[in-house]
Formats: C-alpha cells, sequence, structure tokens
C-alpha cells in the first residue's frame, strides 16, 4: 500500500516519461496512410480565433479534397509542454504546430522546425503582405520559420468618460511618469475603480510581458551583447520600482495573482480607469457581450520613459515541424490559413471583427474590418509597426524579441524572476532584494546554459 | 479490547490443509493480469525516472543526454529553491492534516448520534470530497480568497478583518482549501471507526457512571488509534502529492512562498525542461516519502501504544 502509493509522488516526471513513450509508439502516425488519404495533424493553442479556424476548416476540405485535418487544441502552457516534448524527442506526432515568436527562432536553430521561405515564394502567397516586424521576429538568420496567423502588441487602454469627469488629457505619447499621474488621481477605492491595472502574476508570459517594455523603455537590459546580466543596474530598478510602486498603490485588488484574464475582466466591468495590455484585450473592450465600457475606451501607445516606442511583439505561427511525415500537405494547410483569402473568408462568414489582426498589412485595408474595427485598428497596426525587434531598448542585445531573452532557459529564468518580482508587488520584499535574487538566477543562467564562462 | 479482537469463527475455514504451490499460483492467475498492469503503468515509469536522473537530460538542448552521474543530485539538494519546497510542503502537509483530522473526527463524533436528517447531512459534509480539485481550487480563488469579490472578506467584515487572503497568507490560503477538501475523507474512516465500537462496551462504562469525555478518552480514543493510524497516513501520503491548488490559486507565489515539491518539479520539468533536475527531484520525494512515513507511523503508533 505504501509504495504503491507514494509512487505518485512523481506524478509529473512519471507522465512525462510515459507521454514520451506513447509519442514514439505513435510515430509516424500524422502521416498519410497507405489508402492514399493525407492527415495533417495541427496541435494549436485555445483561444477564440483558433476555434474560428475550426469553425472554417471545412472550406479548406473543399479546396483540398485529398487532405483531412485534425486539431489536437490545448491550453496556452499545455500546448508549449506537449509541442516542446513532441519535437525534443522527435516523434512527429504533429504536422503543424502552432509557436509563438519566442519559439521560432529557438526551435530554428535547433533545427525542429522547417524554413517556409521556398514554400512561401510562390507568388499566391504574397509573402511580402506580412507586417515586416512579425515577419523578422519569426525569422532565425534572415529566413521565415512561422507563418504568423495572428500579431499582437501593448497600448494603454484608458477609460474616456472618467478622464474627461476628472478634467484630465491623455497625451498622444504618454510618459509612464505622466500615467504614475494619472493612476494617483483617478485612483479610487472607496468608489470600487482602481487607477491602473498591470500583470502581477508570476509567469513570464504573463508579468514579465508588460514589465520588460518597462524595462527596456526606462533603459534597462537583461543581458549586454556579452551575456553580462543587468538586472541591478539602476535603470532596471527604477523601472521595476515604477512598475510595482504603482501596481501596489493604485492597482488594481489582488494585483500579485491578477493576470492578463483578471485584468482584462476588471476592466471590462468598469473597476479601473487604465489598462497596459495586449492589443488584443481591445477586441473584448469593445464587445458588447463581455464589456460595460464599450464605447468609452481611448487607446494611447505604450508608455515609455527614455526611448521612442515600448510597444512589445508577439505572434502565433503556424511552423511544420521537420519531423512531419507529410509536410508539403502541411504548407498546403498552413498558408491557407495565413492567407488574404482567409482573412477575407473569416470577415464575411464569421463577422469582420473577429479578422485575425496583427498578421497582413492587406487586412487593414479592406473597408469592411476598418469600419468594424474603427476604434483600434489603427493604433494595432501603428504599435506593432513600430516595434523594432533587433534592439527594442536603448542597447544592442544578441538576441531577436522584446519581451523575453529568446534563449531556451528563458522560460525557467522568467519564471523565477516573476516569482520574485511578484513577492515584492505582495509587499513581502523589496524592490531591491528582488532584484538582487533575480540578477544571482540570470547569472547562473549565463553560465549553466554556456553563453559565457 | 475484545471490540477489535477477531473472532474466531473467522478462522474456521472450510478446509485445513495448507493449499500447495501449484493450487496457490491457479488461485492467484486471475490476479495476475492486473498485477501486471499496474507493475507496467507504475514501475516502468520509476525506472525510468531513476534512469534520467542519472543523465544530464534538457529537452530543449538537443545535444544533452550524456550520463550525468549524482550531479543532478547534488545540485537539486544544494538548490534553496528545492530547500524552501521541502519546508513549505511540510507545513502544508502537516497543517492540512492535523486540521482536517480534527475536525473530521468531531463531525464523525456528531454525525455518529441518530438525529433527523442524518443522512442529507452526512451527504452534503461528504461532497467537498467529491468536487474536483481544479474547480474547487478555482471556486475557492475567485468567489472565496477574491479581495473585493470574495465570501470570505464578506463573512468577516463586520468583525473588521478583510484582507488579501491569497498575497497576505498564501500558505494558509493552501492549508485552509486542503483542509476543506480532505476534512470529509478523515471524518468517513473516524465515522467507520465510531461505529466499529461494541455498543456493549459503551453502555457497559455509562452502567459504571462514567461521563461522556471519560467514555470517549478512555474507550473510544483508544478504539480509533487504528483508524487515526490509517488518516494519518494516507492524508499525507495524498496530501504531500497537492499541485492543482498551488497552480490554480497561487503558482507558487507570491514568490516561492507556496511553492512545494510536486510544484517544484512541475517547474523543472515543464519550464526548464530540465529532466534530469526533475527526475531526481522525484526519486529523492519518493525516498524521504517512504523514509518519514515508516518513520512518522512508528512514532505515532507506539505514542498511542503508550497512551493506552
Amino acid at each position: 500500500m505504501l509504495i504503491r502509493t507514494t509512487r505518485r509522488g512523481l506524478p509529473v516526471v512519471a507522465a512525462a516519461t510515459g507521454l514520451a513513450l506513447l509519442a514514439t509508439a505513435c510515430a509516424g502516425a500524422g502521416g498519410g496512410g497507405s489508402d492514399g488519404e493525407r492527415v495533417v495533424t495541427v496541435a494549436t493553442v485555445a483561444n477564440p480565433q483558433m476555434d474560428d479556424i475550426q469553425a472554417l476548416a471545412d472550406e479548406f476540405n473543399a479546396s483540398n479534397p485529398g487532405i483531412t485535418v485534425e486539431f489536437v487544441v490545448l491550453p496556452e502552457n499545455q500546448l508549449r509542454d506537449r509541442v516542446t516534448q513532441d519535437i525534443a524527442t522527435q516523434s512527429g506526432q504533429y504536422d503543424v504546430v502552432t509557436v509563438g515568436t519566442y519559439e521560432v527562432p529557438i526551435w530554428a536553430e535547433n533545427g525542429w522546425i522547417i524554413s517556409l521561405d521556398e514554400y512561401g515564394s510562390d507568388p499566391d502567397y504574397d509573402i511580402d503582405d506580412i507586417i515586416p516586424t512579425v515577419r523578422s521576429a519569426l525569422s532565425y538568420e534572415d529566413q521565415m520559420y512561422g507563418a504568423p496567423f495572428y500579431g499582437e502588441s501593448s497600448l494603454l487602454m484608458y477609460r474616456e468618460d472618467l478622464f474627461e469627469e476628472a478634467g484630465l488629457e491623455m497625451p498622444e505619447a504618454p510618459t509612464w511618469e505622466e500615467v504614475a499621474g494619472f493612476a494617483e488621481e483617478l485612483d479610487d477605492p472607496d468608489g470600487g475603480v482602481s487607477g491602473i491595472c498591470l500583470r502581477g502574476v508570476p509567469g513570464w508570459g504573463e508579468l514579465l510581458a508588460p514589465l520588460n517594455t518597462v524595462i527596456l523603455t526606462h533603459g534597462g537590459q537583461w543581458y549586454d551583447e556579452d551575456w553580462n546580466a543587468h538586472l541591478d543596474s539602476p535603470e532596471v530598478e527604477e523601472a521595476v520600482r515604477t512598475y510595482v510602486d504603482l501596481v501596489s498603490e493604485y492597482g488594481q485588488p489582488g494585483a500579485p495573482n491578477a493576470g492578463f484574464t483578471e485584468c482584462l475582466t476588471t476592466m471590462a466591468q468598469g473597476d479601473a480607469a487604465m489598462f497596459y495590455d495586449s492589443t488584443v484585450a481591445a477586441g473584448n473592450l469593445e464587445d458588447p457581450d463581455s464589456s460595460s465600457v464599450v464605447g468609452d475606451i481611448g487607446y494611447a501607445p505604450a508608455p515609455v520613459s527614455r526611448t521612442e516606442h515600448a510597444g512589445w511583439l508577439w505572434a502565433w505561427a503556424l511552423s511544420i515541424p521537420t519531423t512531419s511525415t507529410d509536410p508539403e500537405a502541411a504548407w498546403e494547410f498552413v498558408s491557407w490559413a495565413t492567407s488574404r483569402e482567409y482573412h477575407r473568408l473569416v470577415g464575411e462568414r464569421l463577422g469582420w471583427e473577429r479578422v485575425p489582426p496583427g498578421a497582413r498589412v492587406s487586412t487593414y485595408d479592406i473597408p469592411e474590418y476598418q469600419e468594424a474595427a474603427e476604434a483600434f485598428a489603427g493604433p494595432t497596426y501603428d504599435a506593432i509597426d513600430n516595434v523594432d525587434v533587433e534592439q527594442p531598448g536603448m542597447h544592442p542585445q544578441p538576441w531577436t524579441g522584446v519581451q523575453y531573452v529568446a534563449i531556451p532557459e528563458f522560460q525557467d529564468l522568467g519564471t523565477r524572476v516573476s516569482q520574485e518580482i511578484s513577492a515584492a508587488i505582495a509587499g513581502q520584499q523589496s524592490v531591491e532584494e528582488a532584484l538582487r535574487k533575480s540578477q544571482a538566477y540570470a547569472e547562473e543562467t549565463a553560465l549553466s546554459g554556456g553563453y559565457r564562462d | 479490547m475484545t471490540a477489535q479482537t477477531t473472532p474466531d469463527t473467522a478462522r474456521r475455514g472450510p478446509t485445513t490443509r495448507e493449499p500447495t504451490r501449484g493450487e496457490r499460483w491457479i488461485r492467484r492467475t486471475p490476479l495476475l493480469p492486473g498485477l501486471l498492469f499496474v507493475i507496467a503503468m507504475t514501475q516502468i515509469p520509476f525506472l525510468f525516472t531513476v534512469y534520467y536522473s542519472f543523465q544530464d537530460s534538457n529537452l530543449l538542448r538537443p545535444d544533452s543526454g550524456s550520463f550525468a552521474g549524482i550531479s543532478n543530485y547534488g545540485r537539486v539538494l544544494g538548490d534553496p529553491l528545492f530547500r524552501n519546497a521541502v519546508a513549505n510542503t511540510v507545513v502544508l502537509t502537516v497543517g492540512a492534516v492535523v486540521l482536517s483530522l480534527a475536525l473530521g473526527l468531531a463531525l464523525a463524533v456528531l454525525l455518529d448520534r441518530a438525529f433527523l436528517g442524518r443522512g442529507i447531512v452526512r451527504t452534503l459534509l461528504i461532497t467537498p470530497f467529491l468536487v474536483m480539485p481544479v474547480a474547487a481550487a478555482l471556486l475557492w480563488k475567485t468567489s472565496m480568497y477574491h479581495p473585493v469579490y470574495g465570501l470570505l472578506n464578506w463573512a468577516l467584515s463586520p468583525f473588521g478583518v478583510g484582507a488579501d487572503w491569497v498575497n497576505d497568507f498564501p500558505l494558509l490560503s493552501i492549508v485552509m482549501v486542503l483542509t476543506w477538501q480532505w476534512t470529509p475523507f478523515m471524518m468517513l474512516i473516524m465515522l467507520a471507526g465510531l461505529q466499529s465500537q461494541s455498543p456493549e462496551v459503551l453502555e457497559a462504562a455509562r452502567v459504571d457512571g462514567a461521563r461522556p469525555f471519560a467514555v470517549f478518552r478512555r474507550i473510544t480514543f483508544p478504539h480509533l488509534r487504528r483508524f487515526v493510524e490509517l488518516a494519518l497516513l494516507l492524508g499525507t501520503i495524498y496530501i504531500v502529492q497537492t499541485f492543482d491548488a498551488i497552480y490554480m490559486i497561487t503558482q507558487g507565489g507570491p514568490g516561492q512562498t507556496s511553492t512545494n515539491l510536486p510544484y517544484f518539479i512541475y517547474l523543472q520539468a515543464f519550464r526548464a525542461f530540465d529532466v534530469g533536475e526533475a527526475a531526481a527531484a522525484g526519486v529523492i520525494v519518493v525516498a524521504a516519502t517512504l523514509v518519514v512515513a515508516m518513520f512518522a507511523l512508528r512514532v505515532v503508533s507506539s505514542l498511542f501504544e503508550e497512551e493506552s
């Protein structure tokens, strides 16, 4: 009894090994069968845009009768876990995987996904129509390894009605100092309205995304070109202090546990005056089904300090693993799902406000889309277009990407650092202490990852 | 303790002859598929885990995968975050087990009496155990602990108490969820123990003039000894593995204050993709759980023996 039950003390590792075994056993299952039927297995993230793609898959089948598409839909974190295991163990379960800008350069370097340049050179696909910043974020050594499904940057969303009431005016390019002033002015705990809503929950994709844009615009950096960590520099400290003070003094209640979803709900219920987050949130805030503040929201660019722009850049992209047994069929699907025609199809069949944003330039020229997304289409496009993925901050960096360090170890490092900052937001330690520990983690990672000796 | 000694009748089988070796195996045959299945599903992954714990294996670095000796163990044991996770696991487990056992015993004593609607009350009391852990955790996070909309703050507000529970008292918050969830389990075991008491002994005690508290202390409690041991052991084994509540409510935070061992291993395996270190941590946890469980069982057992 004792022995049998305690074995469950390692559910994760056991599951991982079990999964690896299982995956190996299924190798090749995604490839075509002997009867000529070609099957494309797509691992995808559970979000509304991906639901739409499944709803429209019959159109793909109609134009590609020989190919059957099977979807494996998983929440973001699980998708990352499963796909990483699948590809790292070379088990070849999937023909198309949904990956983010963080993974693409790393996986391309590992030789896990194939370059799409050759396939994409087909004039019908019009690869040059892809928004340039998104394309370079999805490239490794100037070759595109992921076809963007949708892209996002970050925006400052604010309640125009509350600003007007208080006699405040949002500048065209707000600074963090100004934002802090507005937050102080508009914070009204008794009235149930927080000055600002910012992510505070640990996780490299949660708290660190907005925080890193603050660090970058204050002139801070994670690593310099020689992989020396700089998380204890005065610039980083100033940035983190700005963020932590803002969210702990004028932020939403329960901030250390609030992530994107919680903040979006807070803002949509009218419980916050400002919200600095993903451009994707704009679509939700303008949707009467989920928001009580439709029409009251103004959109300003990501607040800055010492740089001109400060937005992040993220895109979900479709990539083809090198283990896919039928890359041609996989490309058929990828090119369909990321084509101009697909965007039109979504607009016509499901509604123009549901067109995936931030992937293709031409989408923003469609009159119907301009009308449906009037409030936020322009700010979203500008935010994405203004990002410099090669050097988003004031210093050169040895990787491509904005709100993350594009090395495999960052998932772990970022999680640890975000835990420390989150503890500072909760008031359990000072910002200096959090950054001192973070600096030690970052130095250790640079050494153990072999980036410097 | 006549109540718990096995009656003689149970030993009187249909045949007194010892079965031969062959007969024993024939009796066991129907069990073999199940046994093999259990071995395949539990022991093979464990052997793999042990194997990986000696490998330098990081999924994100395709060039890794060499034999690493015991360096994974060294790194895990030297990691202050691992030691922090051990300490948190101990606090969580001891807190939740002791609290839920005490509450479970109290409720079981109440339920052991006959009263109107006992069946309904019993069912309602068992319900928390039937709620899926993830759903329960989410429910607690949003509807109980939420600093603005939470029921807990609402209920305590007349007394001037209001807190951001999950951030100010992360471990206590988790202990409360676990206690809520495991009290019914403890209660059922205690109830089984109470109901297996011999009514004659209790009646004799009352006739002899023992007060209710004396009856409980001198007769019922010693009788419950084995049940308490079982409840402690099972509760500890299950609660050591708590993952859902931490993943859903605190994500191990703020900082590392509520990271326990399963969550630590999860982070190692699925954030760092460091299979070697995660496996080593897993092996250490199994070994430590075995040692602690056996040791704790002996101690508890001897304590009770002295008592009775």
